[in-house]
């Protein structure tokens, strides 16, 4: 035990030693200046301020909040809407970057050349421009009443972006409980069956039928019944629907475009990366295009896709902290409130640079997982 | 010559018209511009005033009287206005460094040596120092804030990184464990966060006889943070160098920092150059960050410049201005390091032929 301790501290042992206890001191030195400061403007130390009341609203939110409320339900409200717009901007920009990266690298001169020029200038200029850029035109909209409706259901107005929305009518509350009971319950049936290695088309397809049984009996059973509701005028405002706040559309459209640009580019790499051989060879067997790209070069590219998209799905994450140059309540810019209004600024930050660490690993251990899966098999990496 | 224009005229036609998808394709993107272009053409030129006052300007069409106007706020945001030759000398020193830099007949140590002088001669210049006019860094702005904090926190972190690249490497278990903890903490926090430590920690945590001013704790607390992202380019560039070199330093005698130093370091720096600018060119995109702690940089002085009572709104001709100024310098990178790419594995197939 004790060898194997010294075989891993390995050479030089005191000057390690010193040089570690020199960062401590230099650390110890900056807190207990810290703590002095606190104790000068009478702060008191600790993460008790999460208890107390926060007398600030927050414009949108995912949990009702109202000012009065705790720090600790502001800073989770924050952390939430970082946690939707960057799952939605994930999400979003990986469709569209895969689209994006296909299509540009569509034998057609003009195609290609417009999403060559697109993915450039995105690149090539700063996030937070884009998030201005957005910001403004999202505030140039016109108003509710003028505004133009896309397909009838999707408005475009300068008190935000209105979709429409799908809800349950009638019914006991219950019932979405209930519901995410039985997704979950096919859900794992699905995982299980994956994971002991059983799972073919036939079983896989079965559970998939099963569980939508079990929903739609339980709709059935309750009386209640999926309503699309779709956003109308009435009277100066639009009501009914989903509605997106300005900034929050700004956000996810910026990130969006921007991630897209940049999953864009690893996605035409990869495709590039399978040799011209494979779709020769695959050609040579009979396959068509659908099943070549599917059966054959998907599988590869994957490879050289999977840790590159990670990484810039943690870029995402990292820069939805962006929101707080145009006004999104996101994480960042409640605890940048939290900190300015109680003066607890260590701990305010050290909770911000815990949480997006929290997220960092939990995501990196999400991708690492499935490119485990995708990796080629007997590859150490 | 005389041939090359049929043959564009053949690749146009396969390109563009060759199958009957592609046509298809070609006629809806065709269809897509139309919607796109001529609006965009009406409000730039058609409906655009390039001369007078703001009363002038129309609203419908761009106001390019405001660029003209207000070009040299964004550039030099507050810096005062009987003074600009010195922000202007110093993007003309900051420029002429990194060109030489790019060049690769200028590679070597006086170029080395040249870069901390460049660097403080710059900060003297900014403040004025030795002057009876000292300017303080809340009244720099514009490009050369831009310019001069992606530099100085560039050159100033890859040092840093190199040797967080060595440790990360090294058999000393204490200085890898540092290593690893310090890069990965850097990594997973956003920028926006290191930018807040800088404005609210950083000045509670030094002594109080020790106090800097924003634009120095913002620096600090950049590079360090870049010096993470940096050293983990470089370790990959460390782990491309083969076993052997390291061996046969060691049965050369040398001892570790001379392996280091003579030969495992300047073949994996060669390396790694192309993504280091790649690197570099996100960096600078990433400056734009300061606005949010309240720096004038180039982005920001953009938008204050609309903020103008006398030229209120017009965000869209600022936005586009700096647009173009990030555009050009990245877009020239990123050509610069395809250039670097091809050229080193050029020399490297050039070297293999000849053995």
């Amino acid at each position: 035990m004790l060898y194997r301790l010294r075989a891993w501290w390995g050479g030089w042992p005191l000057g390690q030693l010193a040089f570690l206890l020199a960062l401590a001191l230099v650390g110890g030195l900056f807190v207990s200046n810290v703590l002095g400061t606190m104790a000068r403007i009478g702060i008191l130390p600790g993460f008790g301020f999460l208890g107390s009341s926060a007398n600030f609203e927050i414009g949108e939110s995912a949990i009702a909040f109202r000012a009065g409320d705790t720090y600790f339900k502001a800073i989770l409200a924050g952390l939430l809407n970082t946690l939707k717009v960057s799952l939605l901007g994930c999400v979003l920009a990986t469709v569209l970057g895969v689209v994006i990266g296909v299509a540009g690298l569509s034998r057609n001169l003009l195609l290609s050349g417009l999403i060559r020029w697109f993915i450039e200038i995105t690149r090539n200029t700063p996030l937070l421009l884009q998030l201005f850029f957005w910001m403004a035109i999202a505030k140039a909209l016109p108003a509710p009443r003028q505004a133009p409706a896309l397909f009838d259901t999707v408005f475009l107005t300068n008190r935000g972006v209105y979709i429409p929305s799908i809800a349950l009518e009638g019914g006991p509350f219950g019932l979405l409980a209930a519901l995410a009971l039985a997704g979950a319950l096919g859900a794992a049936l699905v995982l299980t069956l994956r994971l002991s290695g059983r799972l073919t088309r036939r079983n896989g397809t079965a559970a998939v039928v099963l569980s939508a049984a079990a929903i739609l009996s339980l709709l059935a059973l309750s009386g209640a019944r999926p309503v699309v509701q779709a956003p109308a005028l009435a009277g100066f405002n639009i009501r009914g629907g989903l509605n997106l706040s300005p900034e929050f559309a700004a956000l996810l459209t910026g990130l969006v475009v921007k991630f897209s640009a940049l999953i864009a580019e690893i996605v035409r790499a990869g495709i590039q990366s399978v040799g011209a051989g494979q779709w020769e060879a695959a050609r040579a067997l009979g396959l068509h295009d659908g099943q070549i790209i599917r059966l054959v070069v998907l599988p590869q590219a994957l490879r050289v896709i999977t840790p590159l998209t990670t990484s810039s799905y943690l870029d995402l994450t990292k820069d939805s902290s962006l929101a707080v140059a145009i006004g999104f309540p996101d994480l960042v810019s409640i605890i940048n409130t939290t900190a300015n209004t109680t003066g607890q600024s260590m701990e305010a930050l050290i909770i911000l640079i815990g949480s997006f660490l929290a997220i960092n690993l939990a995501l990196s251990a999400l991708m690492n997982a499935y490119n485990n899966r995708v990796a080629l098999r007997g590859s150490t990496r | 010559m005389t041939k090359a224009f049929p043959r564009l005229l053949t690749t146009l036609r396969t390109g563009l018209f060759g199958t009957r998808t592609n046509t298809l394709i070609t006629l809806a993107t065709l269809l897509l511009l139309t919607q796109i272009l001529p609006p965009l053409f009406r409000w730039a030129v058609l409906d655009a005033t390039f001369t007078g006052s703001a009363e002038a300007c129309n609203r419908v069409g761009a106001c390019w009287a405001f660029v003209t106007a207000k070009l040299r706020f964004i550039l030099f945001a507050f810096y005062p206005s009987d003074l600009l030759w010195r922000p202007a000398l110093t993007i003309l020193l900051l420029s002429a460094i990194l060109t030489a830099s790019a060049l690769p007949g200028f590679w070597g140590r006086p170029l080395l040596a040249a870069w901390p002088f460049t660097i403080l001669a710059c900060w003297l210049l900014m403040q004025g120092a030795f002057t009876t006019t000292p300017i303080a860094s809340n009244q720099w702005g514009g490009l050369p804030v831009t310019l001069f904090v992606w530099t100085v926190c560039f050159a100033a972190a890859t040092p840093i990184a190199v040797l967080l690249a060595l440790a990360r490497r090294s058999t000393l278990g204490g200085l890898r464990t540092f290593s690893v903890l310090y890069i990965e903490l850097m990594r997973g926090t956003p920028m926006v966060g290191i930018l807040y430590v800088a404005m609210l920690i950083l000045p509670m945590a030094l002594p109080d006889a020790l106090s800097l001013d924003k634009m120095l704790r913002a620096i600090i607390m950049i590079t360090l943070f870049w010096a993470a992202y940096i050293a983990e380019v470089i370790r990959a560039g460390l782990q491309a160098i083969p076993s052997g070199q390291n061996e046969a330093a060691t049965a050369l005698g040398l001892g570790y920092w001379r392996t280091q130093r003579l030969v495992i370091l300047p073949q994996a720096l060669r390396i790694v150059i192309p993504g280091m600018v790649n690197l570099a060119i996100g960096f600078l995109l990433a400056t734009s960050l300061l606005a949010v702690i309240g720096i004038f940089d180039l982005l920001n002085a953009a938008r204050a410049s609309a903020n103008d009572p006398q030229w209120l709104g017009f965000y869209n001709e600022a936005y586009l201005v700096v647009a173009v100024v990030y555009f050009g310098i990245c877009f020239g990178a990123s050509r610069y390091s395809r250039w670097l790419e091809r050229r080193f594995s050029g020399g490297a197939a050039a070297a293999a032929r000849k053995e």
